[in-house]
């Protein structure tokens, strides 16, 4: 097949490769240590589960105690399992006897490795088989309903109330979106817990609590069933409980989630080791849930000018796509992400857009992107708004994006009314059905502006992934190549939850979640 | 059709400007024209449209048109709605208080610091709180800056420290006692339930708690930020859309000079 642009794929080779060697690199790094997130994430799944008097969540009481003793490097998996053994305890009934102090991890008669896994293996099998269940269950619906060949229309709900936000979603769902993600309260991400239960108080979004995402995904299915499409459901795994917050989403039958191996570090100033160890089991439990992870290049372009640039989000993507695959997270959930955010009064920066997104149509193919509408540039000036949110639609349905965030004509006013989601769906469906195969009659002139400007962004990403490679990825993010923002390997929160493995460590989840792609 | 759109007869209001009864203008003076959009939680039907109607008339609306009733969902409607509003304010006599300098260039205001301090003035900048959004404080800051105004950290003569989001307070004034801050500015872009309000405020306590407050020109930012909310909550000024790194830089010296900084 003839690609519309005739992109060097030397090039394109070469930026993979070192992309890979930079994975590899990182992986065998991340392959000596564990968090605390990821120990959390570990008693999640072995069904520690609830919060103490003090509304501390119990996998943070294990995992505290743990830190506390000096023996986070064990592992929740050995330490339970010992527990476990010697007392006769289920892991949630081991976690409310640390919390009452009866229990002290480090004090129990040491057991073999054998018989730890006797006993924490089939709880860990029951747990995944829970998992694979909801994966079945999502089949199911997508063989009934069928499932969407054009872009997926997403949009967010924001409101702070689980209840109201669920009353935007289904209205929203019934107005055609495909995918709804129920955006985190500020200051989430820097929390170093989930928050328990159903929540209605939050500022710029909603709390991401299991109990939250059970209700979602509950409506969803019921406006599903009424409108005879599956509606998929979205979450953060961002900040400092990327696992767990994985975790949670596989529990209850989340679709896609937020998942990039650099944002948390270039955004919310997470430590970076952090963030490279817990993206690795995020990633390995959203891969087993068939989940399609987003990645955040475009927030990139929210700091850092669009077009200079764009090659920062390329590398980034190539990035993306090999930490995923060290996963065991195929391409075919890789919803890598860029966006429309050149300045309105660059000109030609339309040609610009749609040459981008069709180069990372062609040098991703399999992947669904994840396409960001403008953000930056809108001024207030609602009316303006919705024309540059239409052009970032005609970029969308001429170069087979999939994951396509609706703009909204509101944006930087106030998080969206029932309206301005409305409006915004309404735009999109009008273009992709007035422009819907204008793409295959689209051919782009050999040497023309859009073809240029793609090899250029190519090349420029595949120079700076060389200079990553030999520098190292914590090195890159030191000098300030992403975003134009930089972070020391020791800086930045949560480090202080980053430990070595132990000889004995064993994560039980990973043996059983990771894929071989 | 009584939609009234193309009917003149209503054309029979004075057409000369009066600043002391300013009307909306659609395209006539004084026709009062208005548009509306909002969502009601009810069904789209002829009673829905006209409660749409009535509520738009006691806004003060003569003749309210609804020119588009959406449905939503089974119980929520989206109108768009067109009237004349009868109300008029009087522009004689509005006063509101703006940050009054001439804005300087880069280059005035490198020169002007040259002349006045003969050192680099230290800026120090954040979104602070729970805010998670740099968008505002990116676009003074940045060397880039924003919409064609260069950004704070181009300027020769200010030395600039963009400490990024969610940065707590308390972190916040420790690095501003750190590098010896002439000035700080502080965004604030999620505004939800008046967050931004209480933690602006949260600020001005603390450094006046510290006894600090004196010690810095303090600016703050934002899309719903104005100078004279700005100056309620205590701080020097404040800046809202459409304002930009030079507007920031040219008060922040200026004011430095007029209260004798050195």
């Amino acid at each position: 097949m003839t690609e519309k642009l005739r992109l060097d794929q030397n090039n394109v080779n070469k930026a993979r490769e070192s992309a890979h060697r930079i994975a590899v690199d990182t992986q065998s790094f991340i392959d000596l240590h564990t968090t605390v997130t990821v120990e959390r994430t570990v008693c999640r799944l072995l069904g520690i589960d609830g919060v103490n008097a003090l509304d501390v969540p119990l996998p943070n009481v294990v995992v505290d105690h743990m830190n506390d003793k000096g023996v986070l490097g064990v592992g929740a998996a050995y330490l339970i399992g010992t527990a476990m053994l010697d007392t006769g305890k289920t892991p949630q009934e081991v976690a409310e006897a640390i919390d009452e102090g009866s229990i002290d991890l480090t004090k129990l008669p040491p057991r073999s490795i054998e018989e730890i896994r006797g006993v924490i293996m089939p709880v860990a099998e029951a747990t995944v088989e829970r998992i694979r269940k909801n994966v079945a269950k999502r089949s199911e619906y997508l063989t009934e309903f069928g499932d969407k060949t054009d872009p997926y229309l997403y949009v967010i709900v924001a409101t702070g109330n689980i209840y109201e936000d669920i009353t935007q979603a289904k209205a929203a769902a019934k107005q055609g979106a495909d995918i709804i993600a129920v955006i985190r309260t500020t200051g989430q991400s820097l929390l170093d817990y989930v928050p328990y239960g159903a929540t209605t108080e939050g500022f710029g979004g909603t709390y991401a609590t299991q109990e939250n995402f059970r209700l979602m995904r509950a409506a969803l299915d019921e406006v599903g069933e009424e409108q005879h499409r599956y509606i998929r459901l979205c979450n953060y795994c961002s900040g400092l409980c990327m696992p767990e917050i994985a975790a949670m989403g596989a529990l209850e039958r989340l679709d896609v989630m937020l998942n990039d191996a650099l944002y948390g570090i270039l955004f919310r100033d997470i430590n970076p080791q952090r963030t490279i160890i817990d993206q690795f089991m995020s990633r390995v439990i959203n891969s087993f849930a068939g989940v399609i992870i987003n990645t955040g290049e475009d927030n990139y372009l929210t700091t850092a000018d669009a077009v200079e640039e764009a090659h920062t989000v390329l590398a980034s993507q190539f990035l993306n796509e090999q930490f995923a695959l060290e996963a065991g997270l195929p391409e075919e959930q890789q919803g890598l992400g860029h966006a429309f955010e050149i300045d309105p009064d660059v000109p030609n920066g339309f040609l610009y857009e749609l040459a981008q997104a069709q180069m990372a149509r062609q040098i991703f193919p399999k992947a669904p992107l994840k396409y960001m509408p403008p953000t930056k540039f809108m001024t207030g000036n609602i009316f303006r708004g919705h024309v540059q949110d239409a052009l970032f639609n005609i970029v969308t349905i001429l170069t087979g994006q999939k994951l396509h965030l609706l703009g909204m004509l509101t944006e930087a006013i106030h998080t969206p009314f029932m309206s301005d989601r409305a409006l915004s769906i309404e735009n999109a469906q009008y273009i992709f059905r007035t422009m819907h195969d204008l793409g295959d009659d689209i051919t782009f002139r050999e040497g023309g502006i859009m073809e240029t400007r793609a090899n250029e962004v190519l090349q420029k990403a595949t120079d700076l992934l060389g200079e990553i490679e030999k520098m190292g990825l914590f090195a890159t993010l030191e000098k300030g190549i992403f975003a134009d923002i930089k972070r020391s390997r020791d800086g930045g929160k949560g480090l202080a939850g980053v430990t070595r493995k132990d000889a004995v460590y064993f994560n039980p989840f990973i043996e059983l979640m990771k894929r071989e792609v | 059709m009584s939609s009234g759109l193309y009917n003149t007869h209503k054309a029979d209001f004075d057409t000369h400007f009066d600043p002391t009864h300013v009307k909306a203008y659609g395209d006539t003076m004084n026709d009062g024209k208005v548009q509306f959009s909002f969502t009601l939680p009810v069904k789209n039907d002829e009673r829905g449209i006209e409660a749409a109607r009535q509520l738009v008339r006691k806004m003060g609306v003569d003749e309210p048109n609804v020119a588009c009733a959406k449905t939503l969902d089974a119980e929520f409607t989206f109108f768009v709605v067109y009237g004349s509003v009868v109300h008029s304010v009087d522009y004689e006599n509005i006063h509101v208080v703006t940050v009054e300098e001439e804005t300087m260039s880069m280059e005035e205001t490198n020169e002007y610091i040259r002349e006045h301090f003969g050192r680099k003035i230290i800026m120090v900048g954040a979104s602070t709180g729970t805010d998670a959004h740099t968008v505002g404080i990116d676009a003074i800051m940045n060397r880039k800056g924003f919409a064609g105004h260069y950004g704070l950290e181009r300027y020769e003569m200010i030395e600039a420290y963009n400490l990024g989001a969610q940065i707590p307070n308390e972190e916040f004034v420790r690095k501003a006692l750190e590098v010896n801050a002439d000035v700080l500015l502080v965004s604030q872009t999620v505004t939800q339930k008046d967050i931004h309000i209480q933690n602006l405020t949260e600020l001005v306590e603390y450094l006046e708690a510290e006894g600090l407050r004196d010690r810095f020109i303090l600016c703050c930012g934002g899309a719903r930020i104005t100078h004279e909310l700005a100056k309620e909550l205590g701080y020097d000024a404040g800046f809202g859309a459409g304002k930009y790194a030079d507007d920031v830089a040219t008060f922040a010296v200026t004011e430095m000079v007029k209260r004798g900084m050195k």
